[in-house]
């Protein structure tokens, strides 16, 4: 798979690490009332879609800049790549 | 029909002609008491177990595809018991007993070859950590072996031995451990199951479930709506996809794993051998093939078709601990899709909605666990208590801390 870094243009997979669901960007509140059920939700379970799917990759062994990858899991065809620090800012999040 | 020697000889001199069908093609029934989904190794099994053992009856095990076409038919063919966690050994051990007493159980050839599987060690550090693991097995009723590097070389001289990154430095042999013809495990549990008056319907897609007031009445299909008491979802890789028709996420992803074999050879290896400083796994079919493996590829897939740098990783792997595979040619390769839990271990339990049942997550490990996972998850259907080895895979354990974690990688599902 080739991977389009945002800023390095088209680099090879295997310069990345993968995590997981992009979803892991979104870390729970740890004051919140349900804290705990919140941090099981957010470290245990997986929408795991058979289609597209945002998820994030590590460039280990380049820029070491995360990114958030929209995949297709059946086809593994990549859509669009993000990243994830202007996906965490769009979000309201610091950095 | 049962099978035996006498029937091969009558069959052989009056031209075959007395075979039938393993198994009958039935439509559904409007209502059962059980429906299994997935018509895979598990699923299967659980019926079979479930008619033979737990005196059920009124059972359906309905398939999208055809029986077999799945996990069962694309794995790596190797049973054994080596595990260490106490979660996780008995119940591996209770499923080695099971292979060893299967064939005549269910009557049918499966080819249960209990070749022996070798971990070998490459370091200090690993030797203490294998020696440890055999005497949990042994503590668990299993066999083990600690050999030295000596004894590793006469059983099995080809290997590179002293290689100044990975030298052999001795190895864990579970001599009970072996292979199986995987597919004849599905159709030898359908045909059991079938004989008992298991309804196995193939060509049935599971398009929803019907819940009622956190009750689950039965199921909806591409044949149309069936009834059950009990539904029970025995599905591996889609897991995720069948579940979540009911709302539930699940603690996994789904990630493809690649197997390959080689043409076939004359016998070289005598039984399964795993790389310890690398992920490697080989044997030899009986058709001379050689059946290897490693990593899976690391990102989550539906694909059953994996990527180029994993091949080569595993052949670099290869390479590694045995040379001479270098000059064998791969002959075909292909990819499965493991429903990767959070912490390499299986579910095998309730749901929180009445009536609706689980057993998924086994990682890329589920083929040796077949028997004990049908038997376990047909003891679950049956009694709705679980089976005494099978108690640790609770749903509930990621959310109160026990984790049945061997590789103690935390909940990173592609590091299992």
């Amino acid at each position: 798979m080739i991977i389009n870094h945002p800023i390095l243009g088209p680099r090879d997979a295997q310069e990345f690490t993968y995590l997981g669901d992009a979803s892991l960007i979104n870390r729970p509140d740890w004051q919140a009332d349900d804290a705990a059920k919140q941090f099981y939700d957010y470290q245990y379970l997986r929408d795991n879609p058979a289609g597209e799917h945002r998820e994030l990759w590590f460039h280990e062994q380049g820029d070491r800049s995360w990114l958030v990858v929209t995949r297709n899991t059946v086809t593994h065809e990549i859509s669009k790549v993000e990243l994830a620090s202007d996906v965490a800012r769009k979000e309201g999040r610091s950095k | 029909m049962r099978f035996s020697g006498l029937k091969v000889i009558k069959e052989a001199l009056t031209g075959h002609k007395g075979w039938g069908p393993q198994w009958r093609n039935p439509e559904p029934k409007p209502h059962y008491d059980i429906i299994i989904i997935g018509g895979g190794g598990h699923g299967l099994a659980t019926a079979y177990y479930l008619a033979k053992e737990f005196g059920q009856k009124n059972i359906a095990v309905i398939e999208k595809g055809w029986i077999g076409g799945g996990n069962v038919g694309r794995n790596t063919t190797i049973i054994r018991s080596n595990y260490l966690l106490d979660g996780n050994e008995p119940f591996y051990e209770f499923s080695l007993k099971l292979w060893e007493g299967l064939e005549q159980d269910f009557n049918y050839n499966a080819m249960v070859s209990q070749r022996g599987i070798l971990n070998l060690i490459h370091s200090d550090a690993q030797r203490d950590a294998f020696t440890r693991r055999g005497n949990a097995m042994i503590l668990n009723g299993a066999d083990a072996v600690l050999l030295n590097a000596e004894e590793v070389r006469a059983e099995v001289p080809f290997l590179n031995f002293d290689d100044a990154r990975f030298p052999i430095k001795g190895g864990l042999a579970q001599r009970r451990g072996g292979t199986v013809r995987h597919d004849a495990v599905a159709w030898g549990y359908a045909r059991g199951a079938d004989q008992r008056g298991v309804d196995i319907i193939q060509n049935c897609e599971v398009t929803g479930f019907r819940i009622e007031s956190g009750v689950c009445k039965g199921i909806e299909t591409s044949r149309g709506f069936i009834g059950a008491n009990k539904v029970a979802s025995a599905v591996a890789g889609s897991s995720s996809r069948l579940m979540s028709k009911a709302d539930m996420r699940l603690p996994m992803e789904s990630h493809v794993l690649q197997a390959f074999v080689t043409e076939g050879l004359k016998p070289v290896i005598p039984g399964v051998i795993t790389f310890g400083a690398g992920h490697f796994y080989v044997s030899q079919s009986d058709k001379g093939g050689l059946v290897f493996g490693g990593d899976i590829d690391g990102y989550n897939s539906y694909a059953q078709r994996g990527n180029l740098p994993t091949v080569e990783d595993v052949c670099e792997s290869g390479m590694a601990i045995m040379p001479m595979i270098g000059r064998s040619r791969l002959l075909r390769s292909w990819g499965g899709i493991m429903d990767m839990s959070m912490d390499g271990s299986p579910i095998i339990d309730k749901t929180h909605i009445d009536g609706l049942y689980f057993n998924g997550g086994w990682c890329y490990g589920g083929f040796k666990a077949t028997p004990a996972s049908g038997w376990c998850y047909a003891h679950l259907l049956a009694t709705d208590t679980p089976h005494e080895t099978a108690k640790a895979y609770r749903f509930d354990r990621f959310e109160h801390g026990y984790m049945i974690d061997e590789k103690g990688m935390g909940a990173q599902p592609n590091l299992h």
